[in-house]
């Protein structure tokens, strides 16, 4: 799917993201807070952060914000009216600054909101957004991109890819018709090239499991203690789904004001304890366990099984962000 | 923590508990919760200055309370959590052992709430200056300037009740969000659904709250919420001059006291 | 769909309300706009979001027949707060509807076959739209019969459907209450639905039996089947699980790799087995 390879220096690549915030593009990029990086919306080329192996939330927001608004209604003695609120006009969205991870996961979400029932609000969306991804460099304890069918420099779901190369010079992979078209549109910042080993200038991100291999193993593991085990200490908390690039569960919520109001569709995690409660009373999924166990057969078991595509892009935020450190790479690992 | 550990190995060859609840090694440089059934897993108990999370919180668990009668490694922030769930009826002196951890690291087995009491009067809960800086600057604010100031920052939450899930006194089986006949507090997250649940939260914890520090620690986007519980704290003592748990004097605002002091009670 | 949002209900006026059994309501819905009721069409077996603006959506089978045009009808009973919020709309009040969804029950597979369906309390509504569908186009089907109970007799739904099935000579209708539900004048059978299956012993070649009920009858029901020689391709159900989107996409009634609201709510029981205990 590869179109053009170019090289842009660092200077170039500054004057890049001001044409594009003079273009009138909204830019969402990491920023710093504190010792965390989080994506966020951006003005000026120095409000983004380059100290960060990958950002604590996840970029996802940007097609399936936390809340989002379905339609409005509005009724009266005569009749009800229904305004939708997916012809609203979205904004064109430059996501600066995703990893590989973050922009391999655009793929389960599409796949998630299309299918037999096609998700306008999400597709009108997505079709704003161009992903301008930045390879990695260093990765850590957590990430197992490489174990997942993805990698430091994977191309996977990214318009533009760039890898900095040595000193200022950053190698940039087109890799979508979205992408040639911004680069055509800034073509004097970028230089063409011939070829580049990039892999030497990318993180070293050893495999720490065999992909195939668990989804093998998943299959017969149901009834198991490991379930029960590695969740002991989890507090059911819905912090591994919401900064999980890939995770898209949610929730529909009506919130009224008078006789006017909105439906609205909401973030939501298989880990909360009422996510699949029935008004009788009875849970199928009643204790952490079970529902732990969802999370990882789901993510590396059922979609794969299903959709042929992975659940999990290995970016290892789950992990850092739980607050009681559950590992998900220690689970996958241990069975 | 070698006496941690013998202490926590004669516990679970005398039968005497069935789980010790500590801390041990968790990914990278972290420690996590750690709950050790067999004796010989008493090794894995470690204590240092990156145990933070307040163990305390599992004690109100029923996949926890299903292993037995559990002892826990209680610093100081996990037993003034004990103590306060000793206050409000969560607790007996038989459901659980105490391996308390003084500030000079020696191991105390509390076998009284009473005792942990007096130990905490000599240590009692300090909040810092610099959250004091702020607290005023907050509170100096006029009310639509300190509105705004909140709505900015819990900007970033996203309502994953981190915060909830690692407060040992958020114990309530259901939430008063998870109600929604009639839904007091909205789903969604956005700007006022924010606020709603922390603002809640925080006067949920009047009188309660031990100052473990432990939502601001589970929060993953770092948002300052320990801001609004410390703030309450302060209140509540400088109102009704308590600061932390007291079996003798109850909870703060729900005990009713025939020499309380505030004039419209009579 | 008319609206290519997804989210967005058809409008529905409540044209008749039946108080079908205490807390239970039947509503009889038509489409508020003359084109989506034009184009609508479902079949047997599917479902959809039910909705009062501001409150909230709800899933109910579509139990009434696709044979029968121009409306809809759903069964509920008040439980939570957006069934409390129907329990509360008069006739000539709007109300959403989303679907339909879901799978449906392959009613031309079982074309020439005799049909057995057992259900109890609340879960006769789903196979109502198939029995009426069979009923309609009779000559499609052998035998046909009914087991049915309920907790008490004022629990029954449907009862003067009940009444008219009694009296047609091509059903068999067997009405049960559980053992002290049952009036002075209660004409029918006293006893649990299994027990009254087998005491009722109906044949099982080229049958297919379909089963609804609460968790704990289907528990009971199952063995009473293989009992009498069904095998598991032959019996039929239609799970009830917690669902919010009805297509799939929100995850809450994710069981294994399927989709309760895109992969059923109809499984076969060989399906069913094939699931993880978790619905």
């Amino acid at each position: 799917m590869q179109t053009e390879n170019y090289l842009i220096r660092k200077p170039s690549l500054e004057k890049l993201f001001n044409n594009l915030i003079s273009g009138g593009k909204t830019v969402i990029a990491p920023k710093a807070k504190g010792n965390l990086a989080l994506f966020d919306k951006v003005q000026a080329f120095g409000e983004i952060t380059e100290d960060y192996i990958v950002t604590t939330n996840s970029a996802k927001s940007v097609v399936f914000p936390r809340t989002e608004k379905l339609f409005s209604y509005h009724k009266s003695k005569e009749k009800t009216e229904i305004t939708d609120a997916s012809s609203s006009a979205f904004p064109d969205v430059i996501l600066w600054g995703t990893r590989p991870c973050d922009a391999a996961a655009f793929v389960p979400l599409t796949d998630t909101f299309n299918g037999d029932y096609k998700d306008i609000i999400f597709n009108n969306r997505i079709e704003k957004v161009i992903l301008l991804s930045f390879s990695c460099s260093r990765s850590d304890d957590s990430c197992f991109c490489t174990s997942v069918n993805s990698g430091p420099g994977n191309t996977s779901g990214s318009d533009v890819l760039f890898t900095k190369l040595s000193g200022c010079e950053y190698l940039a992979e087109v890799m979508t018709p979205k992408g040639q078209l911004l680069v055509s549109e800034n073509i004097d910042l970028f230089e063409t090239k011939t070829s580049e080993d990039k892999e030497k200038s990318l993180a070293v991100v050893a495999t720490r499991f065999n992909q195939e291999e668990i989804q093998a193993k998943l299959q017969n593991l149901f009834e198991n203690p490991v379930w029960d085990d590695k969740s002991r200490a989890c507090l059911g908390c819905g912090s591994c789904a919401y900064v999980c690039p890939v995770c898209s569960c949610f929730d529909i919520q009506d919130e009224a004001h008078g006789n006017k109001g909105t439906r609205l569709r909401c973030w939501d995690s298989c880990g909360f304890s009422m996510f699949t409660l029935h008004t009788s009373g009875h849970n199928p999924r009643e204790t952490q366990g079970a529902r732990w166990r969802q999370r990882i057969l789901h993510k590396f078991l059922y979609v794969p099984n299903k959709s042929k595509i992975a659940g999990c892009v290995g970016c290892g935020r789950c992990s850092r962000s739980c607050p009681a450190d559950i590992n998900i790479l220690e689970t996958l690992t241990s069975i | 923590m070698i006496e941690l550990i013998n202490k926590a190995k004669a516990l679970l060859e005398s039968n005497a508990v069935q789980v010790v609840i500590g801390y041990g090694k968790g990914t990278s440089n972290r420690t996590r919760a750690i709950f050790v059934t067999q004796s010989d897993d008493c090794d894995k108990l470690i204590f240092d200055s990156r145990c933070v999370q307040n163990l305390a919180v599992y004690l109100t668990k029923s996949e926890i309370k299903k292993l037995g009668k559990p002892a826990i490694v209680a610093p100081i922030p996990v037993l003034r959590s004990i103590l306060e769930l000793a206050v409000e009826n969560q607790l007996t002196e038989n459901d659980i052992v105490v391996l308390g951890i003084t500030p000079e690291s020696e191991i105390v087995d509390f076998d009284t709430f009473a005792n942990i009491e007096a130990f905490l009067a000599t240590h009692k809960i300090v909040i810092e200056e610099k959250y004091h800086e702020i607290i005023r600057l907050i509170k100096a604010m006029p009310v639509a300037e300190r509105f705004a100031y909140w709505v900015k920052e819990l900007e970033p939450c996203f309502k994953c009740y981190a915060c909830r899930a690692a407060c040992p006194l958020c114990y309530c089986t259901r939430c008063t969000v998870d109600d929604n006949q009639p839904q007091w507090i909205s789903v969604p997250s956005h700007p006022l659904g924010n606020l709603e649940w922390h603002i809640m939260r925080a006067m949920h914890l009047a009188g309660r709250c031990t100052d473990c520090e432990a939502c601001f620690n589970a929060c993953p986007m770092g948002i300052p919420i320990h801001l609004l519980t410390k703030s309450m704290l302060q209140d509540v003592n400088d109102n009704f001059g308590s600061y932390g748990p007291s079996l003798e004097k109850q909870n703060t605002l729900s005990s009713y006291k025939p020499d309380d002091k505030e004039s419209f009670i009579r | 769909m008319s609206n290519p949002n997804i989210y967005i209900p058809y409008l529905m006026k409540i044209e008749k309300i039946t108080l079908e059994a205490p807390g239970v309501k039947t509503f009889r819905l038509k489409f508020e706009n003359d084109e989506d009721a034009e184009a609508f069409s479902f079949k047997a077996g599917q479902f959809g979001e039910y909705s009062i603006m501001g409150v909230g959506e709800s899933t109910f089978c579509i139990a009434s027949s696709p044979t029968r045009k121009g409306y809809i009808e759903c069964t509920f009973r008040q439980a939570g707060k957006v069934t409390s919020a129907l329990a509360l709309a008069e006739e000539g009040d709007v109300v959403g509807f989303r679907g339909p969804y879901g799978n449906t029950f392959p009613m031309d597979e079982w074309k020439g076959k005799n049909l057995l369906f057992i259900a109890g309390g609340i879960a006769l509504p789903p196979m109502r739209c198939v029995i009426w569908n069979a009923l309609d186009t009779r000559e499609n089907y052998q035998d046909i019969t009914i087991v049915y109970g309920a907790k008490s007799v004022d629990d029954l739904v449907y009862k003067d459907e009940l009444a008219e099935w009694r009296t047609r000579p091509d059903v068999r209708l067997v009405t049960t209450v559980d053992p002290g539900g049952e009036t002075s004048d209660w004409q029918g059978e006293v006893g649990f639905v299994p027990m009254i299956l087998e005491k009722t012993a109906p044949k099982a070649e080229n049958t297919i039996a379909i089963v609804c009920g609460p968790p704990i009858m289907i528990k009971f029901t199952f063995p009473v089947l293989e009992k009498l020689g069904f095998t598991e391709e032959n019996i039929y159900t239609t799970l009830e699980n917690r669902m919010k989107c009805g297509f799939g996409k929100c995850g809450r009634c994710n069981v294994g790799e399927v989709y309760v609201c895109k992969d059923g709510p109809v499984f076969s029981y060989e399906q069913l087995k094939m699931l993880p205990a978790e619905y």
